[in-house]
């Protein structure tokens, strides 16, 4: 039986041939967290990390897959959402109905980390996901508060509470004011 | 009861998630008990998510105090949200209502959805589940207080009897009840039992907005751990017992039929069950897996019967619209004065048309909904803005009657108005009905989502303006030709070939999407002209064309006559002071008086709908190469009371998202009877990096309570257009902005 390495497990599947990754972690294996928004590489809505890497899965064949390569998904990145990407998340509310929000976390994840002194350019070119709720301001200021918290944590700074990381930001959003 | 409970996000625990359902025996014997009003002392068993995908009853917990709130002893509240949760936030704001009145402690609510078959059979004590027109908080900020309230009254009146003492030296503050004289105190959990007793309270006075602690304060959504850890159960994600799932697919060409199926080798598929018709007009797979299901159905060869729509395109439409900008059938929406004569006899004329095409609202999440249908049941777990409605289309197609279905709400991944439809629960439960007793999930393709959408009525509209020597405007008529959306959900509520929701932002001075100027004659009519692509509402619905037309024109008008566009509309808006307030507040904060940074433009638009007041400026620079780039938008809204400032500022920059990506990218054009964009690939929506810098002012004049998730998309297209005329000359008067070139 063919096998993927998906959060830290192997796990056995059954899948015709060409069936897309997204559709065997959705299907064969209960990983619901990641969602499918329209099947063509163009929304970023199925996007998980193969050794660290974003992959859009809707069009990665499970097949394709070596057990040696590891698949992480939304419910494997951390296992209360403690991510510093997702507590900024947290901190700022970013997501609205919150059905892109596993791939863009998943994006902004694999981002942080290859690019711990991103810009916002560099936020412009790798976060492609589509969102129709339009998150994309508060995606980009949270990109920025778990950079600058990933960084500080380098320096051997205790990590803040999401209560902390919001309130510095949510704090410049008065009800007369522009957002972060 | 519900189909998804929201335990408060803080602590990211999930343990007590209830996604549950009533036994229905249970919910009926007690909606026997039922009077007008408040029910107290209903108990209802809860099951637990686990419990539920088991489709196992779990211990039932605590009775209600009422309706709206339940309190177990624990002191954890869970207060009941009838409209659904898609994004906007509202399951946020309506428990910041309910819990201002209860007076109980925020850190402790979490939230829940009563399904539509308990409204019906308790006499619709939740009222209207319809989530739409931005109506989730001021249509029912007056029923969620009063529930917050009673329940407060009843608990604090439960310990006045139990310490013997009188009601009025009792208070209440965040879940503790405090008697005055003797500092005793308690708690709501420990009381709510003895309060679901009592009669509830009619006297019920609402608290004095100065006192107000949970309302207009900044509060996190009670939602988002779940949505950042993957754990929060959209429709698509459902899992049930024995469970099978379908793709389908409908009529390419709206109006017609299936004429033949050739399913011999997609039946020999593995995994595949049954090939099935749904209806006269579509066509299923229903499989063990969804891959399977979609990849059978790809495969199948199915035969269409074309009547002539399939003749029709988005070119004849434009003729049969244009040929309505002239036409003698219009029926009047607002007029002041002889606008005709007073444009007939004006020292000079400006004209120009206008047009908006047919958009998809693209949601997220593509349609689905999951049914299980036996003889003397039927149960739909759907993601919906219109739970009764959703009730109502499952009893009809599954040819039971109400009180034998049930529908169990889940958030949505998305809405925008094509969810308030109820076409696709419709087709899942015909699916489902020819599977007795197995659960069936259906699911669109995105494909399937773009082709069969209600999209956003395609309009051309005709502005003439007279104007005297001066230059002042002596007259302004808007004809508008085009399609219904009334003329599709809803034709009942036509009067006189009238559609009302044609006009809006063009309305009478009124309390709902009145014009904010006053020209010395004024016009607007509609000639109805409805082609056969199906049409719904779009999140803004007509304030989006109308406004674009309205405020280009306006802008028009501005430079033909050399009048700074800001001065011209303040002259007009004279008597229209809290449209003219949130202008000015964003002329203000954008710094109008003075010049725009270099090589950068700017544009204005203003309007009012659902309720609210609002306006925007919008700075664009443009490149030789007639690269767009838009640096900043400046927003302001009134809607009375801003329950939750940081959702609403979501609300304004989320319009601008959907706003723009429709300003620039968006159009479903039709050929040979069938829409041609199928995917993202060819419909593109705004991505992170064309957004601009949102800044957002929130003017909460008070007195009134305006809606957030919708009036500002108005604003976003005629703001950024009326920007790239001033960087360009050029004047864009039909959308997307992608089918012109901005090169100077
Ligand atoms: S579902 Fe994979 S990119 Fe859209
Ligand atoms: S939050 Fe709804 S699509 Fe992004």
């Amino acid at each position: 039986m063919p096998k993927l390495n998906v959060n830290g497990k192997l796990l056995d599947y059954q899948a015709d041939e060409g069936t897309p990754l997204l559709w065997v972690l959705r299907e064969q294996l209960g990983l619901t967290g990641t969602k499918y928004g329209c099947g063509i590489a163009q929304c970023g809505a199925c996007t998980v990390h193969v050794d660290g890497v974003a992959v859009r899965s809707c069009v990665m064949p499970a097949a394709a897959m070596k057990a040696t390569q590891k698949i992480t998904t939304i419910e494997g990145l951390t296992p209360n959402g403690t991510h510093p990407i997702q507590k900024a998340w947290q901190a700022l509310d970013v997501p609205q109905c919150g059905f892109c929000q596993s791939g863009m976390i998943m994006a902004a994840t694999a981002l942080v980390k290859e690019k711990p002194n991103l810009t916002d350019k560099d936020i412009d070119d790798a976060m492609t996901n589509i969102c129709r709720c339009g998150t994309y301001n508060r995606v980009r200021a949270a990109i920025h508060v778990a950079a600058k918290e990933m960084a500080a944590a380098k320096t051997g700074a205790k990590p803040k509470k999401v209560s902390e990381l919001g309130k510095s930001v949510l704090d410049i959003q008065h009800i007369d004011g522009s957002q972060a | 009861m519900s189909t998804t409970s929201n335990p408060s996000k803080r602590d990211g625990s999930n343990a007590d998630a209830a996604v549950a359902k009533p036994s229905r025996r249970t919910f009926l014997k007690g909606s026997a008990a039922t009077t007008a009003g408040l029910v107290v002392g209903f108990h209802v068993p809860f099951f637990n998510k686990q419990a539920m995908a088991q489709g196992i009853a779990a211990a039932p917990i605590s009775p209600e105090v009422n309706a709206w709130v339940v309190v177990q002893p624990n002191d954890k509240v869970i207060i009941r949200i009838a409209r659904s949760e898609m994004g906007q936030g509202t399951l946020t704001g309506l428990a910041q209502m309910v819990a201002e009145e209860l007076e109980c402690d925020w850190e402790k609510v979490s939230t829940e959805y009563p399904t539509p078959g308990q409204n019906l059979a308790r006499q619709r004590v939740w009222g209207d589940f319809s989530t739409g027109g931005s109506r989730g908080i001021r249509g029912s900020q007056d029923n969620v207080r009063k529930g917050g309230a009673t329940a407060r009254m009843m608990l604090v009146q439960a310990a006045a009897d139990e310490w013997k003492v009188p009601v009025a030296e009792c208070s209440a503050s965040k879940s503790v009840i405090t008697h005055g004289p003797s500092k005793r105190t308690t708690t709501y959990g420990k009381v709510a039992n003895a309060a679901a007793k009592l009669t509830p309270p009619t006297d019920v006075k609402f608290k004095d907005p100065k006192d107000w602690t949970l309302i207009g304060k900044r509060l996190a959504r009670l939602d988002t751990v779940e949505k950042t850890t993957g754990k929060q159960i959209y429709g698509m994600d459902l899992k049930l017992p024995g469970m099978l799932n379908a793709a389908v697919k409908d009529a390419p060409v709206f109006g017609s039929k299936v004429k033949s199926v050739d399913d011999t080798a997609v039946l020999k598929r593995p995994g595949v069950k049954k090939v099935l018709r749904v209806g006269d007009t579509a066509v299923a797979v229903v499989a063990d897996t969804w891959w399977r299901a979609k990849t059978a159905l790809d495969a199948l060869k199915i035969e269409w019967e074309d009547g002539p729509n399939a003749k029709a395109s988005s070119a004849s439409f434009a003729e049969v619209l244009k040929a309505g900008l002239d036409a003698k059938d219009a029926v009047v929406g607002h007029s002041v004065g002889d606008a005709r004569a007073a444009i007939a006899a004006s020292a000079r004329k400006i004209e120009a048309v206008y047009s908006y095409p047919h958009q998809n609202h693209v949601c997220m999440e593509t349609m689905n909904a999951t049914v299980k249908w036996t003889p003397d049941k039927c149960e739909v777990w759907v993601p919906t803005q219109n739970g009764e409605a959703a009730l109502a289309a499952t009893a009809e197609a599954a040819g039971l009657p109400p009180a034998k279905c049930e529908v169990y709400k889940i958030h949505l991944g998305g809405g925008f108005g094509r969810r308030g439809a109820t076409d696709f629960i419709r087709q899942a439960v015909a699916i489902a009905k020819q599977m007795p007793g197995t659960p069936v999930k259906m699911i669109w393709s995105r494909e399937e989502d773009m082709a069969q959408g209600r999209f956003h009525p395609v309009t051309q509209c005709k502005m003439v303006a007279g104007l005297d020597d001066k230059g002042e405007i002596t007259g302004l008529s808007m004809r508008i030709s085009g399609q219904s959306i009334l003329a599709y959900v809803a034709p009942q509520n036509i009067r006189d070939g009238r559609d009302p929701v044609m006009f809006q932002g063009l309305n009478a001075p009124g309390p709902e999407a009145s014009i904010g100027y006053t020209f010395p004659t004024f016009l607007v009519d509609h000639a109805m002209r409805n082609p056969h692509v199906p049409a719904g509402f779009w999140r803004g619905v007509n304030l989006n064309q109308n406004a674009i037309y309205l405020e280009s024109f306006l802008d028009e008008i501005a430079h033909a006559t050399n009048q700074d566009p800001l001065a011209l509309r303040r002259k007009l808006m004279s008597k229209h002071p809290k449209h003219l307030a949130v202008l000015n507040a964003v002329a203000e904060k954008v710094g109008y008086d003075k010049p725009a940074p270099a090589g950068v433009f700017r544009g204005l638009a203003q309007t009012m709908g659902f309720g609210s007041y609002v306006a925007a400026c919008a700075e664009v620079s443009v490149s030789k190469e007639g690269v767009l780039k838009i640096h900043r938008i400046v927003a302001a809204t009134d809607c009375g009371n801003a329950v939750n400032p940081q959702q609403i500022e979501a609300q304004v920059e989320g319009s601008f998202v959907y706003g723009l990506g429709a300003a620039l990218y968006q159009e479903c054009t039709v050929k040979d009877g069938r829409i041609e964009q199928t995917n993202f690939a060819d419909y593109p929506s705004l991505k992170l990096a064309e957004m601009p810098k949102v800044e957002t002012v929130i003017l909460a004049s008070g007195g009134f309570w305006g809606g957030v998730g919708e009036p500002t998309i108005a604003v976003a297209a005629p703001a950024v257009l009326n920007a790239i005329f001033a960087a360009t000359g050029k004047r864009i008067r039909d959308l997307p902005l992608k089918n012109h070139s901005l090169k100077t």
